[in-house]
């Protein structure tokens, strides 16, 4: 039964792929998407239920399997793809209505969207390190095309770098995966059987430590490139900036993610076999490299989803910088923050996507009076900034205090420049949404009838996370960080 | 055929394909680069097929099969095709001149067999010392795609980088799992479409496949 759960939850997607490329620009498309997205969401969450109640489990011949971190992520993908889906109904209409894409790319762009979905579930559930690379190759295969949709210059160029980049950054992470492969089969014998997570983890004290410390240098590198890492950051803000929002907010809330889970996975199996804190400690220097360099970034910002780009790299290295600092209260912090950090970062794309549709244009100096324009956008994007920048009681708050503790506890030295991230970028975020949300509204903008519930959904549940983490959450999170030295 | 010569006849083929590697570094024409290209995918096929031969993988026959219909066949075929549709023959620009490229390239390899030497010590195998081999065709492929700033060159490259991947996984290891190169040859097959469907949107949008011209998207200041 729990099996046939997860075989539902990779197949769903995948047949909602084909459907929605069959069907193509018709009237009910976008509503078959939804479809599609909220039969995965009910998968996600029997699957999950299953879990809490039965324990982690292997599925198919060990090839996939399920245990408290990557079940709370398959939910939190599937749901974000669902509400995202609901929210592209509306806007996706509007851009096609406005002509910027025409009926082959709204077939496309279905087809892929579901398609993407599938690649990431793959990436959370495969047993296999060497399958966890292509699934995620072809996450990105899959939404380099959707990033030059609308066909302007700069969407080629975005898509262009985005395609380039993360090639050759996750070509490294292959040459680690055959250096780990490498160390593996001398224990484990040749054959799949080498490369499976739970097999690996169960041996990791045999691993030889000198190839796995190399293998992390690369691994590092190449999914570091697909979390954003600083300086490996290059190709996001492009690529999160000029595609359709919707993909913007399912890229930044979980693309991000299912690589920094790729990454911590890895760093749990190199400790494991070295027995030192080295594959951590790099982690910390990336995490905090690129807390700054994104803070700082946030400032000079004038396109609207590209600032929030930038902040989708402040959290990632927040996130990064907490699981290479490791300990209970870090490790729970960080896994609450990628969480919460999906949540809200998805949830002000929505509301950044009606905003740029209102004025015509993605430049914040021409974004004017949103909150007397359309105050679900104006109050949701002014929400969802304070929910971001980690004003309590959101979720993010709690997260990010429970980081900050810990690093002032067993990493002093880092805390300056943690704090000193987190004030500038609060800082520039607040001063480039105020004027955007107070004030008249312009001329040149235009009413447009938002999404509502995707963006209340998402604000209600950051803030609920801030007030109660529900037993069962918390349950996985410290089982979780338990796994995970 | 006994170990030995099996491991004769891979470095060898190791000292082939690091010299296409650098002929392509050398290269300026297209069409050559391309010849090039499925030159050293022949040479990763035929290594693959004696070493799985060698040491009994039979696998690795279905990995030579893969690469040679991928790789020698099907990705030159589209990339000529691509420059007859898109009428490009003219020969490339360079960021960094050659000479100056060709001594970082040495760099490389060297830095190479640095990198990998306490791994060498560590294996049993027959191939183990065309690992170097395997991570400095990487980093060569690499070099290429940051030197040449055209995009059927940057994608020469970094199919050239995908070839150092393949053997290494052939030189250190006998060949990933099944599995797991198949689902590799599936995503770089992927990766083949979306770059032509790429050549004719960048040229239809730039009215070149100069990727100089790609500077739009800077920082705001």
């Amino acid at each position: 039964m729990a099996e046939a759960m997860l075989l539902a939850l990779l197949l769903v997607p995948l047949g909602a792929a084909l459907a929605l490329a069959l069907v193509g620009d018709r009237r009910l498309a976008p509503e078959l998407n939804i479809l599609g997205s909220a039969a995965t969401f009910a998968a996600s969450l029997r699957l999950a239920l299953q879990v809490h109640g039965g324990g982690p489990f292997l599925a198919a011949g060990k090839f996939f399997f399920v245990d408290a971190f990557n079940i709370y992520l398959a939910v939190l993908t599937a749901f974000v793809s669902l509400t995202t889906a609901v929210f592209s109904r509306r806007y996706m209409r509007r851009e096609r209505e406005r002509g910027r894409v025409g009926q082959y790319g709204m077939r496309f762009y279905h087809a892929m969207y579901q398609l993407f979905i599938f690649a990431m579930l793959l990436c959370l559930l495969t047993n296999n390190v060497g399958i966890l690379w292509i699934a995620m190759e072809l996450a990105t295969l899959s939404t380099v095309l959707l990033v030059s949709l609308y066909r302007t210059p700069t969407a080629i160029e975005a898509a262009w770098k985005y395609f380039i980049l993360c090639g050759v950054g996750i070509a490294q992470a292959l040459f680690g995966t055959v250096l780990l492969y490498f160390a593996a089969e001398r224990v484990l014998g040749e054959g799949g059987e080498a490369l499976l997570w739970t097999n690996l983890n169960r041996v990791s004290g045999q691993l030889e430590p000198t190839v796995l410390s190399l293998a992390f240098v690369f691994l590092v590198v190449g999914y570091g490139t697909k979390v954003g890492l600083a300086p490996l950051h290059n190709w996001l803000p492009d690529a999160h900036s000029e595609g359709p929002t919707p993909i913007s907010a399912v890229l930044s809330g979980l693309l991000l993610n299912i690589a920094l889970y790729a990454l911590v996975r890895c760093k749990a199996l190199v400790d494991g076999a070295t027995g030192t804190r080295h594959a951590g400690h790099i982690m910390m220097g990336f995490g905090i490299l690129s807390v700054l360099v994104a803070a700082f970034s946030l400032l000079r910002q004038r396109d609207i989803k590209r600032m929030f780009s930038y902040s989708s790299i402040e959290h990632m290295g927040i996130a990064t910088f907490a699981f290479g600092l490791g300990g209970p209260v870090a490790t729970f912090g960080a896994l609450l923050h990628m969480l919460v950090h999906s949540l809200a970062k998805s949830s002000i794309f929505f509301t950044v996507g009606h905003a740029a549709q209102m004025h015509t244009t993605q430049e914040m100096a021409r974004i004017r009076g949103l909150i007397r324009g359309n105050p679900l956008v104006g109050w949701g994007l002014m929400l969802g900034v304070l929910a971001i920048a980690g004003v309590p009681p959101f979720g993010v708050f709690t997260s990010e205090f429970l980081i900050l503790t810990a690093t002032i506890r067993e990493a002093p030295a880092a805390a300056p420049f943690l704090l000193l991230g987190l004030t500038v970028a609060f800082a520039a975020l607040l001063r480039r949404v105020q004027p955007m949300v107070s004030g008249a509204p312009p001329p040149w903008q235009t009413p447009l009838r938002a999404a509502h519930l995707p963006v209340l959904l998402h604000l209600a549940l950051v803030l609920a996370l801030g007030l109660y983490l529900p037993p069962f959450l918390s349950g996985w999170f410290r089982t979780a960080a338990g796994m995970l030295p | 055929m006994d170990l030995e010569l099996a491991a004769r006849i891979n470095g060898f083929l190791a000292a082939l394909v690091l010299l296409t590697a650098f002929a392509m570094l050398a290269q300026r024409r297209m069409n050559g680069l391309i010849h090039l290209f499925a030159w050293q995918g022949l040479l990763l096929s035929v290594n693959a097929a004696i070493v799985g031969y060698a040491a009994a993988r039979h696998h690795l026959y279905i990995s030579s099969v893969l690469t040679l219909g991928l790789k020698v066949v099907l990705l030159p075929y589209i990339l000529h095709a691509l420059i007859r549709r898109l009428r490009i023959h003219k020969e490339i620009e360079v960021v960094v001149n050659i000479p100056t490229t060709m001594l970082i390239g040495i760099g490389l390899v060297i830095f190479s067999y640095q990198l990998t030497a306490p791994i060498r010590e560590l294996s049993t195998m027959v191939t183990r010392s065309t690992l170097a081999v395997a991570l400095a065709t990487v980093l060569l492929g690499l070099l290429m795609m940051i030197t040449r700033r055209h995009a059927v060159t940057q994608i020469v490259g970094f199919l050239a980088l995908e070839n150092g991947l393949f053997f290494a996984a052939t030189s250190a290891t006998y060949g990933m799992p099944l599995v797991v190169e198949l689902g590799v040859a599936l995503d770089v097959l992927i990766a083949a479409f979306i770059f032509g469907i790429f050549f004719f949107h960048i040229h239809a949008t730039f009215e070149s496949l100069d990727v100089e011209q790609m500077a739009r998207l800077k920082e705001g200041d």
